[in-house]
């Protein structure tokens, strides 16, 4: 056993190449703190870690067979005071480790904004943070610049010292948006948001990746992460709003398309909306975004109607890498009745309603819409119900 | 690999594109696997050894033999999972400066998905099930398990499954998602192939089998238990396979349901997990996980056992606290289902959930610190006998402290923010899965090979393996910590930074070096069974065992034992002998036993070609296949020969035999 012992120095080398690690040195005040918990959890476990260590090997030394010296008690089974402190050694060193998590995870919860730049320097009161909206794409990332009306491909770039603000979002399947000199990562997934305050603390070229396997292109998915001094990032907003191109929708839709190894590009001008029409899946023209379909179904939903409306919902035929034989893309449901049932339905319907002695009038096409979930409780008041439901989308989609 | 779009009715998406004729590496495993396979199939007809498989083996319902061949299945799987690792650190130590590698993304994201659902599913899984069917019964002074048909059929569904993932190499391919394929990635959209439908089908219907077995085991332990074996009396194994099978019948259903969800997605057009359509790809996410941790404590669980027999036999002393080590393993059991969402903290939860699932997981390491300075206070004021299992246990314990240590590290919510799909994660799972349930059931074969076979396994052959093991093993994963450090992810394929290049450079050695080990234990399973005569053990107890199994002959009988044991302590052998106990010699009874059938092997088959034309989109296969499964199922009830009695004179006989053989070996020594 002893001709293990020099194996057990090995974990150290990891502190050797520190100059490399990345993680361990990291150059953003977020990545650094945390560093700082990962190393205070280390050194908190080491206190339990290596005494079972030089424990197993003196015991399994000292007592091996040969040795004849040794005690020999093969009926000693139990000690209750032995047993309090192997449970109790282990109890402690967690309830400070667990005191150490739950104050940490809040105060490094990506979601917080920021109250400092660096260790004793907190926010200026009036600072406003760099807005980034990020997008994870096949194979490649997004970087739309909100405040600057400017946007990016595969190049990110922050002014040192001032906070940043990153919203995260994804195409079409899930990706990690990791920048490690920077702040942890955080996961980027379609239809969704996720967020991410860091700051950088000094100038440099830094790498970013996708940390959660993507598919194909994954391993390629890196960008360069450029942490300037003011005027270098203002000379870098003004050099990509030099380039030609704007990034409008028909653009966003081109670029989405999955591709490898792309080259940094440059967009002088940005869709104001382009983000949020990403979150929502809608950016191609015709398509109902989420929010809308979620404010639809807040309000009680189309009922059986709403199974007529699946083609302006489905997201994934374009983003999708091939055809598929079964699966959404051919499994529609594009009615719910034959043309001839629907009709006697619609006479049904208002036959119904003069026997409640209602104006018959109401039966117009938008009518059939309503579907039968909403007419049943508030029968009263059908016209106000009906205008909220349809001005809502109508006014977002223009 | 494109598809055609079109499906005919007669082979479904089935055609010659299928066939990966273009991928040479393929082209050339395939040859050598017909080419061997053909070999062993001339053998085994040149010396007509087929009736005897059939009649006792592949029928079998003795849970010793299909313990056995559990083991086996783990072992050939094993060799499978190691290639796709070397080829994995091949790539990754070629890929630098420009370089493509050897390996194209296709085939490069296909072995990372193999690798972790074989290691898992068709090695751990098989290796550790195998150990308990062999050993449960035994310790437990039981004649079979509570079911003995289920048994077989368990294992066949395990060993089918195996065969779909096998088939995936030669016929369409296997999943380009990693090891729990996430939606949306997975899902129609994103992968439309045959890949993720062979991963589905593989693990659906080797589940099965998991299923049953668990359910199987916990039976026999609740209601098989020799007379006098009260809960506290169990032997730690059993009671460690008692809670990991407790685990695997609570969670594997939740892995079945979520497979099903993700097939009804990509074969009728479901939303559970599309982007779409109010599907949600997170909620697929949380219910792998709600599976998947307590999984990975179903694989270290039954290994703790051994350990524990392990250390106390060799250190020729009683285990050390035993009732805390029974409540460790029981709130560990408890435990492994309240942390599952430390798989996915950088997806967004709360400070709150992030924090409670951290703190829940650190928790773990309570019991599990416990465990570790039991079997520390087992050796102290022991007499440790350096056999190999007692070397394999020591190493455990160097290296899983270091695992358990990166554990609790990432399970601190912002730790695991810079550490997540890091190389370090990938060093962590190894140093704990190899540094426990992989030495745990070196251990294990090294302990109970005797019992199994009658001789022991040669030492030499044995240390060269354990020395390579490892050393290569530290020399394979210490750089992948580093390199998770340097901020190096993982399921990588090619790299830009020269920096990380030294590293995996000597991660491939390591792994050089593992392949030496492997390659030593064959060397000693062979050499062991050429010099079987020299390392005979008629005894039934080479080791000064303390549990009950070493109380019966190596191999044991059809039946165990020829009366059941009557149990008065937790170490009943030991209590035994130092109570003098007497062989019973005479008055034996009928034995009544189960009685073989080919019935699991059949319909596990038509299950395989089931899930096979679902795969392919052969729907007329599909239904008939099913519709066999069905009513072979059903004609099965009408098997009325399920069970026989082994005649008292036989059982005489037997034990005679024992009697003589025991008497010339004590002769020979004294």
């Amino acid at each position: 056993m002893r001709r293990l012992r020099p194996l057990l120095l090995l974990p150290l080398l990891a502190l050797l190449p520190a100059c490399q690690a990345v993680v361990l040195a990291p150059a953003g005040d977020i990545a650094a703190q945390q560093r700082d918990l990962l190393v205070m959890s280390v050194l908190l476990m080491l206190i339990v870690i290596i005494p079972v260590m030089i424990l197993t090997v003196f015991f399994a030394w000292k007592y091996r067979e040969s040795n004849k010296e040794a005690r020999y008690e093969p009926d000693w089974d139990h000690s209750t005071h032995l047993e309090l402190v192997i449970w109790a050694a282990p109890l402690l060193i967690i309830i400070c480790l667990g005191a150490i998590t739950w104050a940490g995870t809040h105060l490094l919860d990506p979601y917080r904004p920021l109250d400092r730049v660096a260790a004793g320097q907190a926010v200026a009161e009036d600072h406003r943070p760099l807005q980034v909206e990020v997008v994870a794409m096949d194979w490649k990332w997004l970087f739309i610049y909100p405040e600057y009306g400017i946007a990016t491909v595969n190049e990110l770039a922050a002014p040192v010292d001032r906070p940043i603000r990153f919203h995260i979002t994804s195409t079409g399947v899930m990706n990690s948006f990791y920048i490690p000199a920077l702040a942890g990562q955080i996961y980027a997934m379609p239809g969704m948001e996720t967020k991410l305050h860091a700051v950088i603390n000094r100038p440099g070229e830094y790498v970013g990746f996708s940390a959660n396997y993507s598919g194909d292109g994954f391993s390629n998915m890196r960008f360069a992460f450029h942490g300037l001094d003011e005027a270098g990032f203002d000379q870098w907003v003004a050099g990509v709003r030099a380039a030609g191109q704007g990034l409008d929708r028909d653009t966003y839709l081109e670029l989405e398309k999955p591709s490898e190894k792309v080259p940094v590009i440059h967009y002088a001008s940005v869709d104001d909306r382009l983000f949020d029409a990403v979150v929502n899946m809608c950016v191609e023209p015709g398509k109902m975004c989420m929010g809308e379909m979620m404010d639809i179904d807040r309000k009680g939903g189309l009922g059986l109607t709403a199974v007529k409306n699946t083609l302006p919902l489905v997201y994934d035929k374009y983003a999708r890498r091939g055809d598929a034989v079964f699966g959404a893309g051919e499994s529609y449901v594009l009615t719910i009745c034959t043309p001839l049932e629907a009709e006697a339905a619609a006479v049904e319907a208002a036959r119904r309603r003069q026997a409640f002695g209602e104006d018959v009038a109401r039966d117009t096409p938008l009518n059939r819409v309503m579907g039968q979930g909403l007419e049943r409780p508030g029968r009263s008041e059908p016209g106000q119900r009906f205008a909220s439901l349809f001005s809502a989308p109508a006014a977002s989609q223009s | 690999m494109t598809f055609e779009h079109s499906t005919s009715p007669l082979l479904g998406r089935l055609n010659w594109e299928s066939l990966p004729f273009h991928e040479p590496i393929l082209v050339a495993t395939f040859a050598v696997v017909v080419i061997g396979g053909l070999g062993v199939l001339a053998l085994i007809t040149r010396y007509k050894l087929w009736g005897y498989l059939w009649k006792e083996w592949f029928t079998t319902v003795d849970h010793k033999k299909i313990g056995i061949m559990y083991m086996i299945l783990g072992l050939i799987m094993f060799l499978r999972g190691f290639a796709d690792a070397v080829m994995m650190r091949l790539q990754q130590a070629m890929a630098f400066g420009g370089s493509e590698g050897y390996l194209n993304a296709h085939h490069y994201d296909q072995i990372f998905t193999a690798h972790g659902v074989i290691m898992i599913f068709f090695v751990a899984m098989p290796l550790i099930t195998g150990l308990m069917n062999y050993l449960v019964p035994l310790q437990i002074g039981a004649r079979d398990v509570s079911f003995p048909f289920l048994n077989n059929f368990s294992f066949w569904m395990t060993t089918m499954g195996a065969v779909l993932v096998m088939a995936s190499l030669f016929i369409g391919e296997f999943a380009r998602t990693g090891w729990l394929a996430y939606p949306p990635l997975s899902g129609i959209g994103y992968s439309p192939g045959v890949g993720v439908d062979y991963y589905i089908w593989a693990l659906q219907i080797a589940g099965v089998g998991t299923t049953l077995s668990g359910i199987n085991l916990i039976a026999t332990i609740v209601k098989m238990r020799a007379p006098g074996m009260g809960l506290m009396k169990m032997p730690v194994f059993t009671w460690t396979s008692l809670c990991a099978n407790i685990l695997i019948v609570a969670s594997f259903p939740i892995l079945t349901a979520t497979l099903v969800l993700l097939s009804a997605d990509r074969y009728i057009g479901t939303n559970f997990f599309t982007n779409d359509f109010g599907g949600n790809p997170m909620m697929y996410v949380n219910l792998i996980w709600i599976w998947g941790h307590p999984e990975v404590y179903i694989l270290i669980l039954p290994l703790f056992g051994v350990f524990s027999e392990v250390t106390s036999t060799f250190s020729g002393k009683k285990l050390f606290g035993y009732t805390s080590m029974v409540y460790a393993t029981v709130v560990i059991t408890i435990l492994s289902y309240l942390v599952w969402l430390h798989h996915f903290f950088t997806m967004g939860s709360g400070a709150s959930v992030n924090s409670f699932f951290g703190i829940t997981t650190m928790i773990i390491s309570i019991p599990t610190g416990a465990k570790l300075f039991n079997w520390l206070f087992t050796m102290y004021r022991g007499r440790i006998r350096f056999e190999l299992p007692m070397m394999w246990t020591v190493a455990f314990m160097l290296t899983f402290v270091i695992g358990g240590m990166t554990g609790v590290m990432l399970a601190v919510p912002p730790a695991d923010f810079v550490l997540h799909n890091s190389l370090f994660l990938i060093a962590h799972f190894h140093n704990v899965i190899i540094g426990g349930v992989l030495f745990g059931l070196f251990a294990a074969i090294n302990f109970w090979w005797p019992k199994a076979f009658g001789f022991r396994l040669e030492k030499k052959w044995g240390l060269v393996s354990f020395w390579c093991w490892v050393v290569g093993f530290w020399m394979a994963f210490m750089p992948l910590y580093v390199l998770g450090f340097m901020g190096v992810t993982r399921r990588m394929r090619v790299f830009d930074d020269p920096a990380y290049q030294i590293w995996f450079v000597i991660a491939g050695v390591g792994v050089a070096v593992i392949a030496v080990g492997i390659l030593a234990m064959l060397i000693q399973f062979a050499v062991s069974i050429i010099h079987r005569d020299k390392l005979r053990d008629e005894t039934g107890d080479p080791w000064l065992g303390r549990t009950l199994e070493w109380a019966t002959s190596s191999p044991p009988p059809d039946y165990n034992f020829a009366k059941t044991p009557i149990i008065h302590d937790s170490d009943a052998w030991w209590d035994m002998k130092t109570r003098g106990y007497q062989r019973p010699s005479e008055g034996f009874k009928p034995i009544h036993m189960p009685a073989n059938t080919g019935a699991g092997f059949i319909l596990s088959a038509l299950s395989l070609i089931v899930g096979f034309a679902l795969i392919w989109y052969i729907w007329w296969l599909a239904a008939a296949g099913f519709a066999a499964l069905i009513a072979y199922a059903i004609f099965h009830t009408f098997n009325y020969r399920r069970d026989y009695y082994i005649p008292a004179e036989t059982v005489q006989a037997t034990e005679d035999a024992r009697t003589q053989a025991l008497a010339a070996a004590a002769a020979t020594q004294g």
